[in-house]
């Protein structure tokens, strides 16, 4: 089956993120089809690449980046919540005058119809959050 | 874009202000609206407190956005299911919400009432008929 | 249509396991996954309003969490993340009482 997956919530505050991640990587060894992982309120937290995690615990930002690279997985932050919330790529920079970046690998930025999107694509939409 | 149509439902079961939940899922039924998908919404739970009316956030410094549900008759969002159990358990009626319309252009856009008070029993039937559940 | 219900908070800090409980229908599955697991203690007062229902947990959040087997509810199946990507195939739809 095809899935999309929304993430609400932030890396490491809520467990959500640590969910969906084991979800996702649980349906494509079973061989199903993630169309896109769409991130919003403050789950947008999980695309910033300047996490510095203790080195004993997972660092959930890389563990998102890695699988999207590993499985060509289409990963999106909401604009107007990445907006809010200082999540940064090149193009937003420019156009909001930003003097930096923070995006991580694999991440990309676009707008809400991404996720409606992701609603009528997919034959499920699982949403995890608090 | 797909030329699918699919039954596409968002579920509000959270407050407004306290958390920033009710807004922003505001902001995908708005964006939502351009896809031209059968689009419902459900108030249930501590979510029938975003139709309160007469919402003054003056306060509390944060934007008011009560003012934008009377808008979604124009994006062509016009039913609103409002759960009878969670209203009356905060001890709420259907007066204390706001009166929201839509206008229906094959009656001479005549004025019609969007929001539908729906038992917990009735709004299951609803919920099951759905393709899509938006949970925020 | 059958619907997988997802519950992910403790009965005893919010109401979507209620909700869940009280809104599901006839051949709809409920799973608990997070602290959502709580609910499914057989002793505890809020296992009440899942009589009769189609109940499964997510296993490592149960024992993350320190819960054994013997304290849950009879009839409740304990799955893995497999196990969780298999309920949602097999149901029509899914909503997460978030």
């Amino acid at each position: 089956m095809k899935l999309t997956i929304q993430v609400n919530e932030g890396p490491y505050q809520h467990q959500s993120s640590d969910t969906a991640y084991h979800f996702a990587r649980a349906a494509l060894e079973k061989g199903h089809e993630i169309f896109r992982i769409f991130f919003y309120h403050d789950g947008v937290n999980n695309g910033t690449r300047l996490t510095t995690p203790p080195q004993d615990d997972r660092n959930i930002v890389t563990r998102w980046s890695e699988l999207a690279q590993a499985h060509n997985i289409d990963m999106v932050l909401c604009v107007a919540a990445a907006q809010r919330r200082g999540l940064v790529d090149e193009g937003e920079a420019q156009r909001n005058g930003k003097d930096a970046t923070n995006i991580a690998a694999g991440f990309r930025i676009s707008g809400l119809g991404q996720l409606i999107e992701g609603g009528v694509q997919s034959d499920r939409l699982i949403v995890f959050g608090d | 874009m797909s030329e699918e149509t699919k039954k596409m439902m968002y579920i509000n079961r959270k407050a407004p202000y306290g958390t920033i939940y009710a807004w922003e899922s505001l902001e995908v039924v708005l964006i939502g609206a351009a896809f031209e998908q059968d689009v419902s919404l459900a108030f249930m739970d501590d979510g029938v407190f975003q139709l309160t009316k007469g919402q003054d956030t003056k306060g509390i410094g944060m934007k008011n956005f009560s003012p934008t549900y009377s808008a979604l008759g124009d994006y062509e969002v016009n039913k609103i299911y409002v759960e009878k159990e969670s209203l009356e358990e905060r001890g709420l009626t259907l007066d204390d919400l706001q009166h929201l319309v839509w206008e229906d252009e094959d009656e001479d856009y005549a004025e019609k009432d969007s929001i539908r008070l729906v038992s917990r029993a009735e709004l299951a039937d609803v919920l099951a008929g759905q393709d899509v559940l938006f949970n925020f | 249509m059958a619907m997988l219900h997802l519950v992910n908070k403790s009965p005893y800090d919010a109401c979507s396991l209620n909700t869940a409980a009280t809104i599901m229908k006839k051949g709809d599955q409920l799973l608990l996954i997070e602290d959502g697991v709580y609910g499914a203690i057989k002793n505890g007062k809020a296992a009440g309003v899942l009589k009769g229902l189609n109940i499964s947990v997510l296993g490592p959040d149960l024992a993350a969490r320190g819960i054994s087997k013997d304290k849950l509810l009879d009839g409740v199946s304990i799955i893995d993340y497999a196990g969780f990507v298999d309920l949602v195939e097999a149901n029509d739809n899914v909503q997460s009482w978030l």
